[in-house]
């Protein structure tokens, strides 16, 4: 896989067309492929294609992006802007376990930024970003439509609420092997 | 299919369910399923079959069953007619599966029970969540059963798509993404448009912190929905439909996907619909979490593929909207509502609600209140109704101070106000906006001046760029409403507020941008002496001075 920044192209145009192939003959293509057979390889199937290309292959690699402007027949540049645009869509690798810390209007009343300043002291990982050791991803979101649970996170795709700053830390350390908490900072 | 069959088809499934004398229905949408009704579904289903009663208990996935926070939720009713009692058990536990399915016999613990003649429950009227905790989501014959596709049938067959729009306009139904706009206006604008291809939007991108009514009514009852786009592209001669939901709502778009696909098996959506000559297909889209989209120009430009950013208005999405074709975007709850109206008459409707606002709102009733969850309402219900009665108060005694509304295009209104009648006007002349329905309490332990700040931060996070009164007017505000938060600000800096405030809301080009100021406004107007306060170094609240900088959270 191309070794490029996140979210930068490769600028030289020769090797778009290898990466992109690559990808497409990579097995977890497939659904992607799918996808876009679908929706007849309309430009419009673009978003619908990245969320299956970042469900199949966790993030969206460089080289992902270009299979899709390949597939669709869409300017590199407007594919970038789009992977660039929305928050869902991630142009970084992310970590083994994701939590995601709910900072809308109910969770920042009942106790969000409270979780998320505890969860940056304990470990090395600052909102949208993910920890050294590639252990978490961790991400804010801004009300994820289960305000009667708040405050909440989202571990590893559950939701969990009401949690308390305390069961979210022990929740999280498991991921990060005993001890880790106490060497950093 | 025709209406006749229709009619049989769901006779045949209410005969079916007649047949059970005791009948669980558990809830599974999201609030729930969280909190373990999954478990809670299995270990029931075990104990039934345990116990071989499968033929005298029924045992059902339903949606939302409205007190979202004493989850999960299970309704267990007996018998029928004159005999027939409901039961609703909170906070139910897989282990207690077989106790409850012995409390038909001996009666449900009253500890678990929740009186169903709260305020909560009685001052409610459900319109668009009239089935909703009733049938089983995933099975299009509950839906039918409980009357789904049969005023889209009837009318089909017997009425003419003038005769529909007739019956919208009739009964005042207004939109209820936010704004208000006349539903029966719009529909005669896409109506009139000449184009041979046009489509009919549905509005799922709820993206104001604080709401999830949508979110509910896909969960719990997606043929509603669908059914109130096929009646709406049927009057506005459309042909296919879309649904734009949220990415994070994953089990509404389960749920609405297997609906889609349902109908479309029995011919009540998609090709020649109800062996008539109407055709309608939908398709489902997922945003990618991008506030802005809502916005209706930014979704189309998404539903296109590309980056969610709007566009100036006019043209109109109703002139020229997705693929340049005449486009009707309603939002879910306004659709919902259709249905209903098109069975009962738009003067049915018009009956309900207040002068210039008619039928119910839902809300999705959260922060510091006690019943936190999804509350359908008529139309001039007051706060006070809807904080104390229907929401019971304010847990732990509190004062409370405020409910803010509209999320980030709205603003907070404090509780000397509460008496007044929820409708658009009203809510629009205390400086906040009825807004999609998110309704957050506030007790005397929130900084206005905080909850101020905290939504400029989020608008400041979701404006698109694309223009520079948002771009740079959000971050100039947040900065400002910061510097007062932390006490460093002097008079100064009350009158730039105020002066960006003006400016941003004046020149940006979308909703986003025009509405970011509301929240600032709002409370500037109904607690200028907290952000006086705050110029003198004091917190009211609480909130805003940490006792060491240490301890301060990031922002
Ligand atoms: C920033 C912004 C966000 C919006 N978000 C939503 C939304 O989440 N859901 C919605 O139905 N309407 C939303 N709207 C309103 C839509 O633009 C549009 O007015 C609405 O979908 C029309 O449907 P209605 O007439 O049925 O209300 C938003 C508007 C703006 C400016
Ligand atoms: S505010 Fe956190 S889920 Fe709505």
């Amino acid at each position: 896989m191309t070794q490029t920044v996140a979210g930068r192209p490769e600028s030289s145009r020769e090797t778009e067309g290898p990466a992109a192939r690559r990808v497409q003959e990579d097995p977890r293509w497939k659904p992607v492929a799918a996808t876009l057979r679908r929706q007849g390889h309309r430009p419009d199937a673009l978003i619908e294609g990245m969320h299956a290309a970042q469900q199949a292959f966790g993030w969206l690699d460089p080289a992902v992006l270009r299979a899709l402007a390949e597939a669709l027949d869409v300017p590199l540049a407007k594919v970038f802007g789009v992977a660039t645009f929305y928050h869902l869509f991630t142009t970084r690798p992310l970590g083994t376990h994701g939590c995601i810390v709910c900072l809308g209007t109910a969770c920042h009343l009942k106790g969000g930024p409270e979780i998320l300043a505890a969860l940056t002291r304990a470990h090395p990982v600052e909102p949208g970003q993910t920890s050294p050791g590639a252990e978490m991803t961790l991400t804010v979101a801004r009300c994820i439509g289960a305000c009667t649970l708040a405050p909440l996170v989202v571990l590893d795709g559950e939701i969990a609420g009401p949690v308390t700053v305390e069961e979210v830390l022990e929740r999280v350390e498991r991921w990060f092997g005993p001890a880790s908490g106490e060497t950093t900072r | 299919m025709t209406p006749e069959e229709l009619r049989s088809r769901a006779e045949r499934r209410r005969l079916e369910e007649s047949r059970f004398s005791e009948r669980l229905r558990v809830c599974t949408a999201t609030s729930c399923a969280s909190l373990g009704s999954g478990a809670l579904f299995d270990a029931l289903s075990a104990e039934i079959h345990r116990r071989g009663t499968g033929d005298r208990c029924e045992l059902k996935r339903v949606g939302c069953l409205g007190l979202c926070a004493a989850g999960p939720l299970v309704m267990a009713e007996q018998g029928t007619g004159s005999t027939h009692t409901e039961s609703l058990l909170r906070e139910v536990r897989p282990e207690q599966a077989a106790s409850l399915l012995d409390g038909f016999r001996d009666g449900f613990p009253a500890e678990q029970s929740v009186p169903l003649d709260l305020p909560f429950f009685r001052k409610q009227r459900r319109i668009v969540s009239e089935a909703c905790g009733r049938i089983d989501p995933d099975r299009i014959d509950d839906a039918v059963a409980a009357g789904a596709y049969r005023a889209l049938l009837e009318a089909l067959h017997e009425r003419t798509p003038a005769d529909v729009l007739a019956e919208i306009d009739r009964s005042g139904l207004r939109g209820r993404g936010g704004a208000g706009y006349p539903t029966g206006l719009k529909w005669h604008t896409v109506a009139k448009a000449e184009a041979s291809q046009k489509f009919v939007v549905c509005n799922a991108d709820e993206g104001d912190p604080g709401a999830y009514m949508d979110r509910s009514v896909l969960e719990s009852d997606p043929h509603r929905v669908l059914e109130g786009m096929a009646l709406a592209a049927y009057a506005v001669g459309a042909s296919e439909g879309f649904v734009y939901v949220r990415a994070e709502y994953l089990l509404a778009i389960e749920r609405l996907r297997q609906a889609i696909g349902q109908a479309n098996q029995i011919g009540l959506l998609g090709s020649a619909v109800g062996g008539t000559a109407f055709h309608f297909h939908v398709e489902v889209r997922l945003g990618a979490g991008a506030y802005v989209c809502g916005e209706e120009t930014a979704l189309l430009a998404s539903i296109e593929g590309g980056r969610g950013t709007p566009r100036p208005r006019p043209p109109y999405p109703a002139a020229a909207g997705l693929f340049g074709a005449p486009t009707l975007i309603n939002n879910v709850e306004t659709l919902a509502n259709v249905p209903a109206i098109v069975a009962r008459g738009g003067d049915w409707f018009a009956s309900i609600g207040t002068e210039k606002s008619k039928g119910t709102k839902i809300f999705a009733l959260a922060g510091k209140v006690a019943h936190t969850g999804v509350i359908e309402v008529p139309m001039g219900t007051t706060l006070h109704e809807i904080v104390f009665e229907l929401g019971g108060g304010i847990p732990d005694g509190a004062r409370c101070k405020a409910v803010q509304t509209g999320g980030p295009s709205g603003g907070c209104i404090p509780a000397r106000f509460f008496e007044t009648p929820v409708d658009y006007e009203n809510l629009a002349g205390l400086g906040s906006i009825m807004g999609s329905g998110g309704l957050i309490v506030m007790d005397e332990q929130t900084c206005m001046v905080d909850i101020a700040r905290f939504f400029m931060a989020f608008c400041r996070d979701e404006s698109c760029g694309k223009c520079v009164p948002c771009r740079v007017g959000t971050v100039e505000l947040h900065q400002l409403l910061d510097t007062i938060a932390n006490g460093r600000a002097g008079t100064r800096d009350m009158e730039l507020l105020e002066e960006f405030c003006d400016l941003v809301r004046h020149t940006s080009l979308c909703g986003l941008g025009q509405s970011a100021p509301n929240p600032v406004l709002s409370t500037l107007r109904h607690f200028p002496e907290e952000y006086r306060a705050h110029l003198r170094g004091q917190c009211p609240a609480g909130v805003c001075f940490p006792a060491s900088p240490a301890e301060e959270p990031p922002r």
